[in-house]
């Protein structure tokens, strides 16, 4: 394909010639054209931040005199004759070290191990840590609280002794109880419950709203307070769950339809509207 | 008095001529080195002694005497403080006591006599030395950056200005534009003394070409490698010269805002900082409409919470900026994106004093010192085994073995756990260098070559007593404190090297050991985010490759050649040599010692209770007890 215009450019990545925007990073770049680059601390989401190095390619232009560099994918700008190298043997030989160090880390994370085993290593070569448990300080859930909710947790203390969690490790005050951070957790080290209509995560509870139609329950209390002050949206948008809601509007269209068009016969259409439900908490996805 | 502002250049000029025909500047000085190593040895209650003995003195005396006592910044030879020195005589007196003001006064002030007791003596010649510039230590060094610290007292703006201080300010506003000023720092090939040594002018180039018309300047100082203290010593001596220097870089590059970031472990620096940008300000120095020609510019101190990574550029920036001192990718460089996403120039305290000496004396000046590649003079915190520790300015591509055996005095001690073993230069993300290098010429490039680096310039000199192992392992366990734990390379496997080195500090070590560092080595360089983890192995890697002989000594024969790992080395005493004075019994903390202070008698430890902290070995006169 020939590039379209100045903000429109090619690149290289392992040999095959493909098409980039400015402002696009090698990682977006690469995905689109189906190339595998593994990735802990990404999320499309979600800014990037660099912190998991799994994404590093070797990189270089012609100019450059043979000169290449390791950069992280996730980052790194995509550029006009850019020339990507996603498995060379310095990339892999940092992939595998990250991987066996962070296997260390989190032996018990089936994510990790997954990983790790793609590169050849299948048990660590390094000291475990002692009492070890999931987090592998990605920064995801961070990232999302900070720039999405409500900045409820952050990283503490520094080096080895970084964490995540709440301000003191107290129960977090600004924490509404969204669940963000779990979802976007890749190694499932954030659990939430949901119990009687009773979420818990970081050890606070939160009582949820039910959808009013159906019943089911659909965000916490201080989830909807915190969102009718950041977005214009009024309470009533909040009393029913989205599967309810488009059902409700499929009704509205229903009537109309049946009242400008009487002797219209609907074909194979399901419950009370026909519009099959979609429940907008997917309580399936509930860690243990 | 009406508060003295420069409407213009010639008003600084005049008033500069005008301190140079007062009385004062041709007043005797007696100098108080109040830099911070000196008050931690009591130069405050010196300072307070001398005034209180000046006081005394009758008025006609005092008019007679023509004296005043000046608490100056460091002299840079902190380990002889509290210093004092009597100008224009240049009479050295180190080690002074509030009890010695009063001889100071009387004999010295007045009678004109020198006390020997407070001269300096001359380890190599045993004579002692009346003079300041007679003493070795001084006489061997080249103070460019370091021209005024010592002899003007860092709070008094009028000290800076006689001086001729920001003359080289007044000579960029009045008779040069600001691309002149920019050309001539790169004509300097001025690098970085930050530790990089990237160039100052190409950096400062690329920063006025980014777009946009809000750019920021930043003075780096957050010194926090273990041992260096030249930029606190610049920033508490001579603070005028750094604002000096980056109100030239800010005329250079257009720019009106500037910040001084200082680690909050230097309230001395701060508190002189903050002293000198406002007097700067009231003199019409610093703000709206500098020296009259219509430049504004002003500077900031933002203090740091004492995190060594926030000496990272990108982490500094972040960190002023309010948020979490951590580092950033810079595939954007700071000079287009930098501080609030503005561009940007950081440089360290020494590079920004450097530019007031490069647009005072010109390029051509500048670039007569140093090597090919590095040019002026760089400042080292000489520290360690040698016989004079403190702060030492060079000409770039003097050895290292000029340094530590000219200035440096040579060697503590000798015999055989004296002598020359290694020095380490570049702080934790430098190397150490065996013997066989200390005819280095010291400069930017020769060290990196050599697996260690520049640094910001620190200087650590071991002799034999030191093990290079555990040394490797100390600067580790600082990283693995000190890192910010954003990355996975530098968090955990600076920690897991940290366990490796440590097994091998134990006896526990394999050969393997050492290849599977070097490969880690390998990753942690490639993978880390910032300079921090990718220098973090250098410690490690260059004690391998230049005493991989102790690596394999603790790994092969459970053995510390140098007696310090605690589980390979065990203490006793020779009966021959022991007198019974009982020294080490007192000393020893956890009872091991065995025996009766009785004349004749004669001392043994017990090895199991004995916890090898080597106090009795430091107590004992007569050398009984042995480590092995």
């Amino acid at each position: 394909m020939q590039p379209a215009n100045e903000k429109t450019f090619a690149m290289t990545i392992n040999g095959r010639r493909l098409t980039a925007n400015d402002g696009e990073s090698v990682l977006t770049v690469a995905k689109r054209a189906g190339i595998d680059i593994p990735t802990l601390c990404h999320h499309p989401a979600i800014e990037d931040f660099g912190s998991c190095r799994l994404c590093l390619v070797e990189v270089t232009k012609p100019e450059w005199k043979g000169w290449q560099g390791l950069m992280t994918a996730c980052l790194y700008p995509a550029a006009k004759d850019l020339i990507v190298e996603t498995q060379s043997e310095r990339v892999r030989h940092v992939r595998r070290n990250v991987l066996d160090l962070l296997l260390a880390r989190c032996p018990e994370s089936q994510v990790i191990q997954q990983l790790a085993s793609d590169y050849g290593v299948t048990r660590s070569s390094f000291t475990p840590r002692a009492d070890a448990d999931l987090c592998i300080l990605c920064g995801l859930c961070v990232r999302v609280c900070e720039s999405a909710v409500t900045a409820a947790i952050a990283t503490l203390n520094r080096g080895r002794r970084r964490e995540v969690g709440p301000p003191f490790g107290d129960v977090p005050p600004d924490c509404v109880g969204c669940t963000a951070c779990a979802h976007v957790c890749p190694t499932g080290h954030i659990i939430f419950t949901e119990d009687k209509g009773v979420r818990t995560i970081w050890n606070k509870k939160f009582e949820l709203l039910r959808c009013q139609k159906c019943h089911e329950p659909l965000l916490t209390v201080e989830q909807r307070d915190h969102l009718l002050k950041t977005r214009d949206l009024d309470v009533s948008y909040y009393e029913l769950c989205p599967g309810c809601k488009r059902q409700r509007t499929a009704e509205t269209f229903a009537d109309v339809v049946l009242k400008t068009h009487p002797h219209f016969v609907p074909k194979q259409m399901g419950g009370s509207s026909g519009i099959p439900t979609v429940p907008f908490v997917q309580h399936k996805e509930v860690r243990p | 008095m009406e508060a003295l502002r420069y409407q213009d250049v010639k008003a600084l000029a005049t008033h500069a001529a005008q301190l140079a025909a007062s009385p004062e500047a041709t007043q005797r000085r007696l100098l108080v080195c109040c830099g911070t190593g000196c008050l931690a040895g009591g130069a405050a209650a010196v300072a307070e002694a001398l005034e209180q003995q000046l006081a005394k003195l009758d008025k006609k005396q005092r008019v007679q005497l023509n004296l005043v006592c000046k608490k100056t910044g460091c002299h840079g030879f902190c380990e002889k403080g509290p210093l004092v020195v009597l100008m224009p005589e240049a009479i050295f007196y180190k080690g002074v006591k509030p009890k010695d003001c009063e001889a100071i006064v009387h004999q010295t002030v007045i009678g004109g006599e020198v006390i020997d007791k407070l001269l300096y003596v001359d380890p190599a010649t045993d004579k002692a030395v009346v003079k300041y510039g007679d003493i070795e230590f001084y006489k061997q060094q080249q103070r460019v950056v370091m021209r005024n610290i010592g002899l003007i007292d860092p709070a008094k703006i009028d000290d800076y200005i006689l001086r001729g201080g920001y003359r080289s300010l007044a000579k960029a506003l009045s008779s040069m534009t600001p691309d002149h000023v920019l050309s001539e720092v790169e004509k300097a090939k001025l690098r970085g003394r930050g530790g990089a040594g990237f160039d100052a002018g190409r950096k400062w180039r690329s920063c006025k070409k980014a777009a946009g018309d809000v750019r920021y300047i930043i003075c780096n100082g957050d010194e926090g490698d273990p041992g260096a203290f030249m930029d606190r010593s610049v920033m508490e001596g001579d603070p005028h010269g750094v604002i000096e220097g980056m109100i030239i870089g800010a005329y250079a590059l257009e720019c009106h805002h500037g910040y001084i970031y200082v680690r909050q472990e230097y309230p001395l620096a701060v508190k002189h900082l903050q002293q000198a940008i406002d007097d700067a300000r009231g003199r019409g120095l610093l703000g709206h409409d500098i020296l009259g020609s219509g430049f504004d510019f002003d500077i900031e101190i933002a203090r740091g919470g004492g995190a060594f990574v926030c000496g990272e550029s990108s982490a500094l920036m972040r960190s002023v900026e309010g948020k979490v001192g951590e580092p950033r990718a810079k595939y954007v460089h700071a000079t287009d994106k930098g501080l609030w996403d503005k561009p940007t120039v950081l440089n360290n305290v020494e590079t920004w004093v450097n530019v007031v000496r490069i647009i005072e004396h010109g390029a051509d000046w500048f670039t007569t010192m140093g090597t090919a590649g590095s040019k002026g003079t760089k400042a080292f915190a000489l520290v360690g085994k040698v016989k004079n520790t403190g702060l030492v300015e060079v000409e770039m591509g003097t050895t290292l073995r000029q340094i530590i055996f000219g200035p440096g005095g040579g060697m503590l001690s000798s015999g055989e756990r004296g002598g020359f073993k290694a020095v380490q230069t570049g702080g934790p993300s430098g190397g150490c260098l065996p013997d066989s290098l200390l005819d280095l010429p010291v400069d930017f490039d020769t060290l990196t070559k050599a697996g260690s680096m520049m640094g910001s310039g620190g200087m650590i000199v071991m002799d034999h007593s030191t093990c290079m192992v555990d040394v490797a392992r100390y600067f580790l366990s600082f990283l693995t404190d000190e890192s910010c734990g954003k990355c996975v390379p530098c968090r955990e496997g600076l920690w897991q090297m940290y366990q490796i080195v440590s097994r091998i500090c134990e006896g526990n070590g394999d050969l393997k050991d050492l290849d599977q560092i070097e490969d880690l080595s390998q990753a942690i360089i490639n993978g880390s985010l910032c300079a921090l983890g990718k220098s973090g192995p250098f410690p490690v890697q260059s004690t391998i490759r230049y005493f991989r002989h102790e690596y394999e000594a603790h790994i092969k024969e459970q053995r510390c050649p140098a007696g310090v790992c605690k589980a390979l080395i065990t203490y006793s005493i020779d009966k021959e040599i022991c007198n019974g004075c009982g020294a080490c019994l007192s000393a020893c903390a956890t009872s091991a010692i065995l025996g009766e202070r009785k004349k004749g008698d004669t001392f043994e430890i017990n090895e199991v209770k004995c916890d090898r902290c080597g106090a009795c070995a430091a107590v004992c006169k007569f050398d009984a007890v042995k480590v092995a």
